[in-house]
């Protein structure tokens, strides 16, 4: 299915990366966010706001982050595609919904512009520290998917893909941008409605007598209806068989989470994304996502002028993360350095899939600003020499 | 022997439920099943399309009927059936969407969603079903608690003034308040049936027993004894000033409709703003358009 060409603002723009991730939300197909406002996030739903009413859709700015997390999914089941936006304090509140849209497999979309915490932190200064919250924030055991967006175009292209990856997969997408990334401004090109692909909700065809809403296909995700449509369906955040109705039991439970877990798991190759420069015959491989993607590039140039073989990985997708790759590159070589605006969150998961075939390094930064490019150099240097 | 199995009659309000689904959970004497049963009466009689029909609850012991309910019906999180709601009313304005719920579900972990759903006058109907406590964690103190009722966290009698919540209702700008109990059933399934044709935020409050927690720990008798009292001390009293519907320990219940108004919703006002700001370049949300019509 192709955009529908009344969200689409076709044309070379020169956007922030907020703005950016809005269009590409309308490109999307996105009719309904719900949001409260927390800086630096607030542009996206300023921008969404204005543009809504000719587009045709709703904004609404709901009395906090827990009703916003929970009005998108109440108009998922009225059939609209939808999303939250928040930073920092706001995701934290967003939790429980998380857990809410994983069990009841709601497509949703949650926007998570970083800024540093714990708690109010620093306002509206940048930081990755929720990567880990995004993953494991909610009680109990899930699968999310989270993008990583590192420039304004990609804030426009991969808003697209996490609400085609949310419809195909039926969980919420967490779509991880940063202050620095969320507040850039770039060119970013917007593509002709029928260059972008759009991918539908998975309706089904069959009949209110025939249909289980829990029933998953061959590919585990099972199909939806509407609010409206006649089935009369009934959706629970309780423990729940095929039909949808509470089932309290062991078994249940089993069959209920490994699939919420497995329809992620066992398609981890598909979902998976990263960009690699120079991988191959690389020493140190640096492994980094949003801004800290950028920021790293004059450190591995000026490592490189060393004679230092330096390779890059770059997470687009940073959950699920690129297990297969990174216990790959482990035996090849000698050390990861993973610099993040954090004390240390994707660099446990660098070290749990490197298994000790490599060194893993953290360059971690408190947030606030972004790193120097000298201290990851140094730490490029120190790996090397390992 | 009869056995009524050998007649072809079934309970008309049987069509709304989830028969597959009973028997229910609910404890013999409580009174949510009394207030569920008013409800499929007021759907057997309301104009409504029920196949246009959403109920929402959230968690509790009447966070359990919407899954008893033929209809969409969602169990949502705890506090949060009044925003999912609005998402689903805001996003399908075709649907009619009822949120039953509980005291504690509505105005304690939910009270903010309350008063600002019925501020912007989401087009919804609100069933709240008040037991006075919170009856599926075991009976603790709520936000509608009376002064001077044993709960297990105030063992020595509550002392928190409780929620007046017509009057919480009424202020926020509900366009329909009623207040029942499960002893008036003829008078509850015509207030529901009432407010489903309203247009806007509007709130029954429906007393009823706990004979489990409530009643137990208060030494106030079984069910029945609960439904004495409210045929008892219940003061019919249409149209009163929503300041003089306060509840106290076993005191009188203030019953009747208190507010019945028209205000513009959300979506009214969203509309005729964007129409004022934009002209004929807006396309009003939410209203189907003849050449739409299947």
């Amino acid at each position: 299915m192709k955009a529908d060409k009344k969200g689409v603002l076709t044309g070379i723009h020169f956007l922030d990366g907020d703005h950016a991730c809005c269009e590409g939300a309308l490109a999307a197909g996105c009719r309904f966010v719900a949001g409260y406002p927390t800086p630096p996030s607030t542009e996206v739903v300023e921008r969404f706001a204005s543009r809504i009413p000719l587009v045709g859709g709703i904004f609404i700015q709901m009395e906090d982050e827990i009703a916003s997390s929970i009005a998108i999914q109440g108009a998922v089941w009225a059939g609209a595609k939808a999303m939250t936006v928040t930073s920092g304090p706001g995701l934290s509140l967003m939790m429980e919904h998380i857990g809410l849209a994983a069990i009841t497999e709601c497509p949703i979309v949650i926007v998570d512009v970083q800024r540093a915490g714990p708690s109010t932190g620093l306002p509206t200064m940048p930081a990755q520290g929720d990567m880990m919250q995004a993953k494991w924030g909610s009680h109990g055991d899930y699968e999310v998917i989270a993008l990583s967006p590192n420039s304004p175009q990609e804030c426009f292209d991969l808003a697209i893909d996490a609400f085609n990856l949310a419809e195909q997969y039926r969980v919420p997408v967490l779509f991880m941008m940063d202050e620095c990334v969320g507040h850039m401004t770039e060119r970013v090109v917007i593509p002709e409605p029928e260059e972008i692909n759009i991918t539908e909700r998975k309706w089904t065809k069959k009949t209110p007598e025939e249909f289980l809403p829990f029933q998953p296909g061959e590919d585990m995700i099972p199909e939806m209806i509407k609010a409206g449509d006649g089935y009369a369906i009934h959706v629970t955040g309780l423990t729940h068989n095929e039909k949808g109705y509470p089932l309290m039991t062991p078994a249940a439970q089993e069959k209920l989470v490994k699939r919420l877990i497995d329809k992620i798991k066992l398609n981890a190759d598909k979902i998976v994304r990263y960009e690699e420069d120079s991988v191959d015959g690389a020493e140190v491989v640096v492994v980094s996502y949003g801004i800290t993607s950028r920021v790293t590039l004059p450190a591995i140039e000026k490592a490189r002028k060393e004679g230092v073989k330096v390779g890059h990985l770059r997470l687009i997708v940073a959950w699920p993360f690129p297990e297969k790759r990174i216990s790959e590159l482990a035996g090849k070589i000698k050390a990861f350095v993973v610099p993040e605006i954090n004390y240390g969150q994707m660099v446990l998961e660098v070290e749990r899939c490197a298994g000790g075939k490599a060194g893993v390094h953290l360059v971690p930064h408190g947030g606030g600003t972004v790193h120097n490019p000298d201290v990851i150099y140094k730490k490029i240097m120190e790996a090397a020499r390992c | 022997m009869l056995n009524i199995e050998q007649f072809d009659i079934d309970n008309p309000v049987n069509q709304f439920l989830r028969k597959d689904r009973l028997p229910h959970i609910w404890c013999p004497g409580c009174g949510i099943g009394t207030t569920v049963n008013c409800f499929a009466r007021a759907l057997l009689e309301t104009d409504t399309d029920l196949r246009k029909t959403a109920i929402v609850s959230g968690i509790g012991c009447t966070g359990r009927v919407a899954g008893y309910m033929k209809l969409d019906s969602f169990h949502t999180t705890h506090g949060r059936p009044i925003p999912f709601a609005t998402g689903l009313k805001l996003a399908n304005p075709e649907l009619k969407v009822i949120v039953y719920s509980g005291d504690g579900d509505l105005l304690a972990i939910g009270g903010n969603h309350f008063i600002h759903a019925a501020r912007r006058n989401i087009d919804i109907l609100v069933v709240l079903v008040n037991n006075f406590t919170y009856g599926m964690t075991g009976g603790q103190v709520g936000p509608t608690t009376p002064i001077g009722a044993v709960q297990t966290t105030m063992p020595f009698g509550n002392f928190e003034a409780p929620f007046n919540i017509p009057y919480l209702a009424d202020s926020c700008g509900a366009v329909y308040v009623a207040r029942w109990t499960a002893y008036h059933v003829k008078q509850l399934a015509k207030a529901m049936k009432e407010a489903l044709a309203k247009k806007g935020f509007s709130l029954i409050e429906v007393l009823a027993p706990c004979p489990t927690l409530y009643s137990r720990r208060n030494r106030l008798g079984d069910g029945i004894d609960q439904m004495k009292y409210y045929k008892e001390k219940s003061v019919v009293k249409h149209g009163v000033d929503t300041k003089e519907t306060n509840l106290s320990f076993q005191g009188e219940i203030v019953v009747g409709k208190f507010v019945d108004r028209e205000r513009s919703t959300f979506l009214d006002n969203m509309n005729e703003h964007y129409q004022k700001v934009f002209g004929e370049k807006y396309k009003p949300y939410g209203v189907r358009h003849e050449q739409e019509r299947d």
